[in-house]
């Protein structure tokens, strides 16, 4: 199959970046979408150009590293799919694609197609852990969990930071984001110790990383590769509230 | 790492407590609407029952409770708009640059146009009131009055809306009021915290009843007089001191 490809070009942080046109040809439906990126580099490469600079790890959908909107979509048309997973049988030959990087303030580019995500980090660093004693690990049944509780708990570690919620947001919040982190550690008893300080430190970071507010539109739970649900904005909210307005004694 | 902002400072100063105010001050405001719904349908009771329900409100308390009112109407109103620019313009800052290829996967009309469909209603509000409350299109329909001396308000509303034109931008309004609420009234329970899979669902079908309700039943007045529905009323009598 043959494809026109658009691709957001910028070659720093600091420079102006632009839309630029390349020719994917005889492509594999059966080559994955970042496979067909490595074959349009190669050719790129060959012809003396610049390849179109993304960021790739794990590629088998766990790592959250591939972040590219395609088509106005983060990580593609797929529901529940991360970009590396994304096939190219789902496009049609002759098609003309639009592929950009994460837009938000919070989320610079930093060279073409990569944007800087560090804010996720430091949002996790204002408290998205549990802090614990090292030593011999206790037994596993020495903490009771209840099923629906570790159940929630695992829904929302599925979250693994790729930012397309930021993405797919109309406002660039990253109200999903923190919403798992913090739920994942909030609705298990580990977690109960520092829960006030986590939701109320990570909920100022993000705001501090200049992220939108929620609106409720849905688009990050559409977009979200691991289909986290936005009930956990809502658990959030409540979560935050409740400690916003409580006091030590 | 340590957060520092408890209590108000939260409330105003997050983002989580903005979108909580317009929750708080956008269901104080469907109350509202829900009681002026309500009033306005008295005038399929005919000009008697209406005017001394408009009457009514004007004198309870003294006079005083309708400033009371007013005045509480006006800081919700207030606080819901004022909080809206600030979200918006918060959200405006966080994407500076937008897509080339833009698209929507899930997010609904209503919910993308939501800054638009308030300043609509803002507008409504504003000339709705410079109608009927302040009189400057026709400052005859304050000084209109029944046989028992009370304000002829049952004969202001439909000498107004028997002027098409003006009915109908009053059902466009409502139109536009629909549009809001369609979406504002089920995003608000998840702003305050419904994470409940069943209520959410029930309250987003709830918030279609709501909106299409509200905007029926606010539109059964220009509409009735528009089509006889709701008859004048000859003026028989003078108003007293003219």
């Amino acid at each position: 199959m043959n494809l026109t490809l658009k691709v957001w070009r910028q070659p720093s942080k600091s420079a102006e970046g632009s839309i630029q046109t390349y020719e994917a040809k005889d492509v594999s439906p059966d080559m994955s979408f970042l496979e067909m990126i490595d074959v349009v580099n190669d050719t790129l490469m060959e012809q003396g150009q610049e390849p179109i600079a993304f960021e790739h790890d794990c590629r088998e959908g766990i790592c959250g590293a591939c972040s590219m909107v395609i088509n106005g979509v983060a990580h593609g048309p797929n529901k529940a799919t991360t970009t590396c997973q994304l096939y190219m049988r789902h496009f049609k030959s002759g098609e003309t694609i639009y592929i950009e990087p994460w837009r938000a303030a919070a989320f610079p580019v930093l060279k073409d197609l990569i944007v800087d995500r560090s804010a996720f980090d430091r949002i996790q660093q204002a408290g998205g852990y549990i802090s614990i004693n090292t030593g011999c690990a206790p037994d596993a049944h020495t903490t009771q969990v209840e099923k629906d509780a570790a159940d929630a708990a695992m829904s929302a570690a599925e979250c693994i930071g790729c930012g397309a919620c930021v993405a797919a947001c109309k406002n660039a919040s990253a109200m999903l984001f923190v919403a798992a982190k913090v739920s994942h550690l909030g609705l298990l008893p580990h977690g109960q110790a520092e829960r006030k300080t986590r939701v109320l430190g990570m909920v100022e970071q993000m705001d501090d990383e200049g992220f939108g507010a929620c609106t409720n539109y849905g688009e990050c739970e559409a977009v979200c590769p691991k289909s986290i649900s936005t009930r956990y904005i809502s658990r959030l909210n409540r979560d935050y509230l409740t400690a916003s307005i409580s006091s030590e004694i | 790492m340590a957060a520092t902002k408890r209590g108000l400072a939260v409330l105003f100063g997050s983002t989580i407590g903005a979108k909580t105010v317009m929750a708080v001050t956008g269901l104080a405001l469907i109350l509202f609407l829900l009681t002026h719904m309500g009033g306005n349908l008295l005038i399929y009771f005919g000009p008697d029952v209406f005017n001394a329900y408009a009457k009514s409100l004007k004198s309870a308390g003294g006079g005083g409770l309708v400033w009371v009112a007013r005045g509480g109407l006006l800081a919700m109103f207030a606080t819901h708009v004022a909080m809206a620019f600030k979200l918006q313009l918060r959200n405006r800052a966080a994407r500076p640059l937008g897509y080339a290829y833009e698209a929507t996967v899930e997010a609904s009309w209503a919910s993308r146009y939501m800054i638009l469909t308030g300043l609509l209603v803002l507008a409504f509000v504003v000339l709705h009131l410079a109608h009927y409350t302040v009189g400057v299109f026709n400052p005859d329909y304050l000084t209109w009055h029944d046989a028992e001396g009370r304000h002829d308000a049952y004969r202001m509303v439909v000498t107004a809306f028997s002027h098409p034109l003006v009915a109908l931008s009053y059902v466009v309004a409502m139109v536009v009021l629909a549009l809001h609420l369609v979406h504002g009234f089920q995003s608000l329970f998840r702003s305050l915290g419904n994470s409940h899979e069943q209520a959410r669902e029930a309250l987003s079908k709830a918030s279609l009843g709501l909106a299409l309700a509200l905007a029926f039943g606010f539109c059964l007045a220009p509409v009735g007089v528009l089509l006889g529905w709701i008859q004048p009323v000859e003026v028989t009598q003078p108003a007293p001191g003219k």
